[in-house]
């Protein structure tokens, strides 16, 4: 008989680190005010980003989707009047497994009202310094970040400039012309790997990377999406926006995701129209970010699979 | 023969990629949070050895390549070829030196091996990871020398030369590891 896998991935000092910075993390919040809150996992409706797939689940004969992050539910509630909250909670994402990935994994995700998406990168250095020891914090726009590493404007690249460089550093050969695969890939295999060891705050994004973020134009009149994201080591750990508030862009941005959807075959999912309904509402003013525990986990500990830091990942659930 | 997509790719599955015959060595997911998912893929061409790193778009598919491992006796060489027979089957199947490489040096006669035949011929040969060859040449034993230290080198039956204590001689069977060339201790009968 073979021999069934039926324990933990985990070992004890992992369990223990889990559940020391679960602690740690709600402690962080509470202590500045921020109401945790629970939404659901299963909603009828699903993210529309091309590159996020949900995973669907029957549910008294309806289709429902596992939520790839609280943020349409948190939204709603911050339009109801909630205030400053926070989630910690499992997310889902079909397809996501790894090294760096679970399907399931735990999302840290809190809103700040009345605040930019700089008042948030602050509060995000302080929470990483509360559970981390960081060499150093740096905060650097998408385009120096380009510049620095890659000596390339990432705005105004032609899209035969960010092949040619990529194909300096490897061998891909496909026929893509999207500008953003190129500079997706640029960043993962070039930049991240040499982004040191501290804390790199990454911010104002190129436009067409705007996921759920507002526009505005930077110093050299190039129009930027309000979003950061937040590296330690190289290892992509948070993600947050300068909320967009504006319904009507809210909706064009859903549609013109599912249209993206189409022409790559990719599955057409119900968009989220309680979503636009609560921005038309009244979404306050804010800025939201959303953290990858167990990434964070991962360095805390020092371990570099984050298979060894789940009780039971992916190929042992 | 079927296609494998990215996310299927496992270590030790056969693709071909570029017209040749690979192994899937490792399989890495890399995903900017909402951007493309890419997989980092490090793979053995199984003709030239040489280990290939490519990236993929998440969702791509290679088309399996047909390469299959079998149990296969080894029955003899005739300077060009090494034949080996499937024991069920009693078909013979002949390789070349290329196929066969350094791996000459651990086979013998009646021994099963792993022959890996890529659309029907053999491809390479996979020698047990321990085989008991006996000693043809060496210089003579010094009885009553068990101390640990003193290696000298011996012939074995199938020509491989390994480092072996001092107190073996010609005649005896030793126990080797194919896969590091060291002596592992007199054989077990």
């Amino acid at each position: 008989m073979t021999q069934l896998p039926w324990q933990a991935s985990a070992d004890l000092s992992a369990l223990s680190a889990r559940a020391a910075l679960l602690q740690q993390l709600r402690h962080f919040l509470q202590q500045r005010n921020l109401l945790e809150v629970d939404v659901p996992a299963l909603g009828r409706a699903a993210v529309t980003d091309p590159h996020i797939d949900s995973i669907a689940a029957q549910v008294c004969d309806e289709t429902f989707y596992l939520q790839t992050s609280p943020e349409f539910y948190m939204k709603r509630l911050l339009a109801s009047g909630s205030g400053d909250i926070y989630s910690l909670a499992k997310a889902f994402r079909n397809g996501e497994a790894g090294r760096k990935h679970n399907p399931e994994f735990t999302m840290l995700e809190w809103y700040r009202l009345g605040w930019t998406d700089h008042q948030l990168m602050d509060e995000v250095s302080e929470l990483l310094q509360h559970c981390l020891s960081l060499s150093s914090i740096e905060r650097i726009s998408y385009r120096s970040l380009f510049q620095r590493h890659l000596g390339v404007d990432p705005h105004r690249a032609s899209v035969e400039q960010l092949k040619s460089l990529a194909n300096q550093h490897g061998e891909f050969d496909w026929p893509d012309s999207d500008r953003d695969t190129w500079l997706d890939l640029l960043m993962t295999h070039v930049i991240e790997p040499n982004m040191g060891e501290g804390l790199m705050l990454v911010h104002d994004f190129p436009a067409s990377q705007a996921a759920l973020a507002r526009l505005h134009k930077d110093s050299e009149g190039e129009l930027i999406a309000r979003r950061f994201e937040a590296y330690v080591g190289g290892v992509e750990l948070a993600n947050g926006y300068w909320e967009l508030c504006d319904s009507e862009e809210q909706a064009a941005r859903l549609e013109r995701d599912l249209s993206k959807r189409a022409q790559l075959n990719l599955p057409q999912y119900p968009s989220d129209q309680c979503l636009v309904a609560a921005l038309e509402a009244g979404l306050p003013e804010c800025a939201g970010v959303a953290l990858g525990v167990d990434r964070l986990l991962m360095l805390v500990s020092g371990i570099s699979d984050i298979r060894q830091l789940m009780a039971f990942p992916f190929d042992r659930a | 023969m079927g296609t494998y997509s990215t996310n299927e790719f496992r270590s030790g599955m056969k693709v071909m990629l570029d017209g040749e015959p690979c192994a899937i060595l490792d399989n890495e997911f890399v995903k900017p949070g909402k951007g493309q998912a890419f997989n980092r893929v490090k793979l053995r061409n199984l003709n030239s050895g040489r280990v290939w790193e490519r990236t993929f778009k998440s969702g791509e598919s290679l088309e399996a390549a047909d390469v299959m491992d079998h149990d296969m006796e080894y029955l003899y060489t005739d300077g060009e070829f090494w034949h080996f027979m499937e024991p069920k089957t009693f078909e013979q199947h002949q390789a070349d030196a290329k196929a066969v490489g350094d791996n000459a040096k651990w086979l013998k006669e009646q021994d099963v091996v792993v022959v890996t035949l890529y659309n029907g011929s053999p491809l390479a040969v996979t020698p047990p990871n321990h085989v008991d060859l006996e000693i043809v040449e060496t210089d003579p034993g010094l009885k009553g020398d068990t101390a640990q230290g003193g290696t000298k080198p011996a012939t074995l039956s199938t020509g491989a030369v390994v480092k072996v204590p001092l107190f073996l001689s010609q005649g005896e069977v030793v126990r080797v590891d194919t896969r590091t060339g060291e002596y592992q201790g007199r054989a077990r009968d």
